[in-house]
């Protein structure tokens, strides 16, 4: 189960309004994480380490860039719930083994609401209500039991030279 | 199956795909550029403990979003592309010649083929009748080691294209179009196939401005039938090995979207979405800053050479800036011979070197609080062209160079 304080986003939010183009030759994540989101106060001035960001339709739309939800890990946010994702960020969350949500009822959450995220539900025990989230397809739900691409293929491959 | 299900699943080996099918499949080539290169390299050696990459003849590192060195971080960045090149022994290597969608399509991309990128607009590849799309840096490091992927087989969105295409009005205005209707979201996950007598009267260039943009409205892969102008295309560029995959005649399309250009007008995505976007009518007269012609959207030589003669013999309003950046080393080589970048000097404009520009906000055409920028890219979100507080609009090149004339946003129609 993951607990934390809701920061609630919009629709649309892109990859450049997570982490700016100029940002992104900086030597590491952790230099790039103090960027995230730079121009949002919400997250700069409210944020803390174990929170949930809470977005609407096709979050992390645009670019390819995998620094975006790397940033976001980085700074310790301990999942995303959205209405919907945008493909590539999916993907690349899912590789980094960040927490992505598809819940389509995240409008009733108000901001720095306390959630508890489970396995088929999130609860909001702020205002005593819970919703259902959308389950993963079977492959993409082990792909994000296994922490993502890499250890999912290192898996299969140790699996494969024991039998 | 329709061309899209028959390229993937020639690619992993099944006699048979449909949509929602996840299928590990074998690729023609693997792009990164150097926005996104140097994590690939850190996640295949540290995450992956990788050593060697599948092919060098396949794994292509191009250098186009901070060239010339915008800084120090990108000088140091870039030489380590380099020297990560170098180690692996990459046959292809693109340092500052270009974007690198333009480049892929110049020399390696062929119909059929399968090719992913680590960059989101390398669905352009269509254009030319490959699928292509763009993957995280993790994805990529573990194609480089594989030379396999995963994908999902997407539904596949059939957008026939009629009408006979009015003065003034492009492809850029039609994917703009299509991307306000469908919204940022409406295709995530699809295959968008292009197709009809207005697609095939669309020259090569105009075709991968098309293909460019669908990932505007979530799309995976964009698709477009090869023809006589491909196969006339690929064969000034040095490509002629290649088979054209057709449909089945029992082909299924999720749904058909129809599209008549006929009535079109000349579109504008206005800040900050590249969904919000309107006939010019709606806006003509807003002020404009700073005009950009380029990009892998439109700075290809068709784009440049339909600016040109809008403003051949004519200045740039007084108090604007106008930056135009051919899309390769290869678009600049044409523009010169022709003498069309003499046409944009006269006109006052300044001359950028081969690469993303002033789209990605990377090297250079950077805005200031409170400024506006109407450009012929692909993307008009906030702050990715500098401060938070200015605006970008996208347009045509043809409507970007009629706006620049007077200073505002000016429907190309009253010049042409």
């Amino acid at each position: 189960m993951i607990q934390g304080k809701a920061i609630i986003f919009g629709n649309n939010i892109d990859t450049d309004q997570i982490i700016g183009a100029h940002h992104l030759t900086l030597p590491s994540i952790a230099d790039m994480a103090l960027f995230a989101f730079e121009h949002h106060e919400n997250f700069t001035d409210h944020f803390t380490k174990g929170d949930i960001i809470v977005g609407g339709e096709n979050f992390g739309c645009g670019s390819s860039r995998e620094q975006a939800p790397a940033v976001l890990r980085e700074r310790g946010v301990a999942a995303i719930v959205a209405k919907s994702f945008a493909r590539i960020f999916f993907r690349n969350a899912i590789n980094l083994g960040l927490p992505v949500i598809v819940c389509p009822e995240i409008d009733e959450i108000e901001d720095s609401a306390r959630l508890e995220i489970w396995d088929n539900c999130i609860k909001d025990v702020t205002a005593k209500r819970q919703y259902s989230i959308v389950a993963l397809p079977y492959f993409i739900h082990n792909l994000v039991a296994a922490g993502g691409i890499i250890d999912y293929l290192r898996k299969k491959e140790q699996n494969a030279g024991r039998r | 199956m329709n061309a899209v299900e028959k390229i993937l699943a020639a690619h992993c080996g099944e006699t048979e795909v449909h949509p929602g099918m996840i299928v590990d499949v074998a690729l023609d080539a693997v792009m990164a550029n150097d926005a996104t290169t140097c994590l690939a390299i850190d996640i295949f050696k540290d995450r992956i403990g990788a050593d060697r990459i599948f092919d060098p003849a396949k794994v292509i590192l191009i250098m186009d979003h901070y060239t010339p060195s915008s800084s120090i971080a990108a000088a140091d960045s870039h030489n380590r592309m380099r020297a990560f090149a170098k180690d692996q022994g990459l046959h292809h290597v693109y340092d500052g010649l270009g974007v690198c969608h333009q480049l892929m399509m110049e020399r390696h991309v062929a119909p059929g083929q399968l090719i992913i990128g680590a960059d989101s607009h390398t669905c352009s590849y269509g254009a030319l009748g490959a699928l292509a799309t763009g993957m995280g840096s993790t994805d990529v490091a573990v194609a480089w080691s594989r030379g396999r992927i995963w994908m999902k087989v997407p539904e596949t969105i059939a957008i026939t294209v009629t009408g006979k295409w009015p003065k003034g009005v492009f492809a850029k205005d039609l994917i703009m179009r299509i991307v306000g209707d469908l919204t940022a979201r409406g295709a995530t996950y699809k295959a968008l196939y292009f197709r009809g007598p207005a697609i095939e009267a669309l020259s090569i260039a105009e075709r991968m401005t098309l293909a460019n943009m669908v990932i505007e409205a979530g799309a995976k892969f964009a698709y477009i039938r090869p023809d006589e102008k491909t196969r006339e295309y690929l064969g000034e560029m040095g490509r002629s090995d290649y088979n054209v995959v057709e449909d089945d005649e029992d082909s299924v399309f999720e749904k058909t979207l129809i599209y008549d250009v006929g009535d079109l007008q000349p579109q504008i995505a206005f800040p900050h979405s590249v969904d919000n976007v309107r006939d010019i009518s709606a806006f003509e007269g807003t002020e404009i800053d700073e005009y950009f012609l380029g990009a892998c959207t439109n700075g290809r030589y068709e784009d440049l050479e339909v600016a040109a003669s809008i403003l051949k013999g004519c200045k740039i309003a007084p108090g604007v800036r106008f930056l135009v950046t051919p899309a390769s080393t290869e678009v600049y080589r044409r523009t010169i011979g022709s003498g069309l970048i003499e046409v944009f000097i006269d006109s006052g404009a300044m001359i950028g070197t081969p690469g993303c520009s002033a789209c990605f906000g990377g090297s250079g055409g950077i805005l200031g609080k409170g400024e506006r920028l109407l450009t012929t890219a692909n993307r008009n979100f906030r702050a990715r062209v500098g401060s938070p507080e200015s605006e970008i609009y996208l347009a045509s090149p043809a409507t970007v160079a009629a706006s620049a004339l007077a200073g505002h946003i000016t429907d190309p129609r009253r010049i042409m």
